[in-house]
């Protein structure tokens, strides 16, 4: 992912925010992302919703196996057991 | 072998090993939704997908005592899936070919509507604060479930698997055969929709 040298405007920096937050962006990137944020409120305020918005994400719930699929592998599972 | 693998993985083999049905249930409700989410990726239907994850399970368990421990457990039993999967979707014929996978969204989408930027790319309206007692109440988890169940399925798959099920980019991209870029792309579409249906509802009036 490469972004111009000089500047970084809002909108480019939204497409940024996962490569950012994931660690991807290079040292030079970085700067220029932080130094952007740095100096804008919006994008600041972006940055932030997207770190709440993954974090309340990360509250959902996990599916749990159904009953039917459980006792399909158990049976599965003593068949294996008994060979 | 077993150096390569954690001390929790090279206990659960051993344990598989040695026929423990505590274990192998165990894992089962570990991973059984999520290796249903992905055999999705490959094959036509949810009932296909629910055979092809039965049958990775027994490919599991007739390999395990061949387990080389070269890669994570969870891995090696992604890989089985995986390649359980394309075979079958192959066969169904009527499945997406993979390589859709990777196209099925690729067009432009811009994380946030082009209308919010002016001409030179800054701010127009910017972002509002949102109200950390509306935030907090139990809808706003509803909100969520709900915009990543209208996501595509493959940007569902993903943001599912990382941002709810807490996987690395690296098991996902494993998983899902991606490269790098493209778990990137579809991650950030994910969460930018995500974000926008909180703001769209957090924006509501009370």
């Amino acid at each position: 992912m490469s972004i111009g040298l000089a500047h970084l405007n809002c909108r480019e920096l939204v497409e940024l925010v996962t490569a950012y937050l994931e660690g991807d962006l290079s040292s030079g990137e970085r700067k220029r992302f932080d130094s952007h944020l740095a100096a804008c409120d919006g994008c600041t305020m972006y940055v932030e919703q997207m770190r709440r918005t993954i974090e309340l994400t990360g509250m959902l719930s996990v599916d749990d196996v159904t009953p039917k699929a459980e006792e399909a592998l158990l049976r599965a599972f003593r068949d294996w057991k008994g060979q | 072998m077993e150096q390569l693998l954690s001390a929790h993985d090279a206990k659960l083999v051993e344990r598989l090993r040695a026929r423990d049905e505590d274990t192998f249930m165990e894992l089962i409700r570990e991973l059984n939704p999520s290796l249903l989410r992905v055999a999705r990726m490959f094959v036509p239907t949810a009932a296909v997908a629910e055979d092809v994850v039965q049958e990775t399970w027994l490919a599991v368990l007739n390999g395990i005592d061949r387990f080389e421990g070269r890669s994570s457990l969870k891995t090696w039993i992604f890989r089985i899936l995986t390649n359980t999967a394309k075979t079958r979707g192959e066969r169904e014929r009527r499945s997406v070919p993979f390589s859709a996978l990777e196209t099925e969204d690729s067009g432009y989408e811009p994380a946030v509507e082009r209308s919010r930027f002016t001409g030179t790319g800054h701010w127009a309206v910017l972002p509002r604060a949102w109200p950390e007692d509306k935030l907090l109440a139990g809808e706003t988890l509803s909100v969520i479930e709900h915009a990543i169940e209208r996501l595509p399925q493959t940007q569902r798959t993903v943001i599912t698997l990382r941002d709810v099920e807490g996987w690395t980019a690296d098991e996902v991209r494993n998983a899902l055969e991606l490269s790098e870029t493209n778990q990137r792309v579809l991650l950030h579409r994910a969460r930018a929709k995500v974000r926008n249906a909180l703001e769209q509802y957090l924006s509501e009036e009370q």
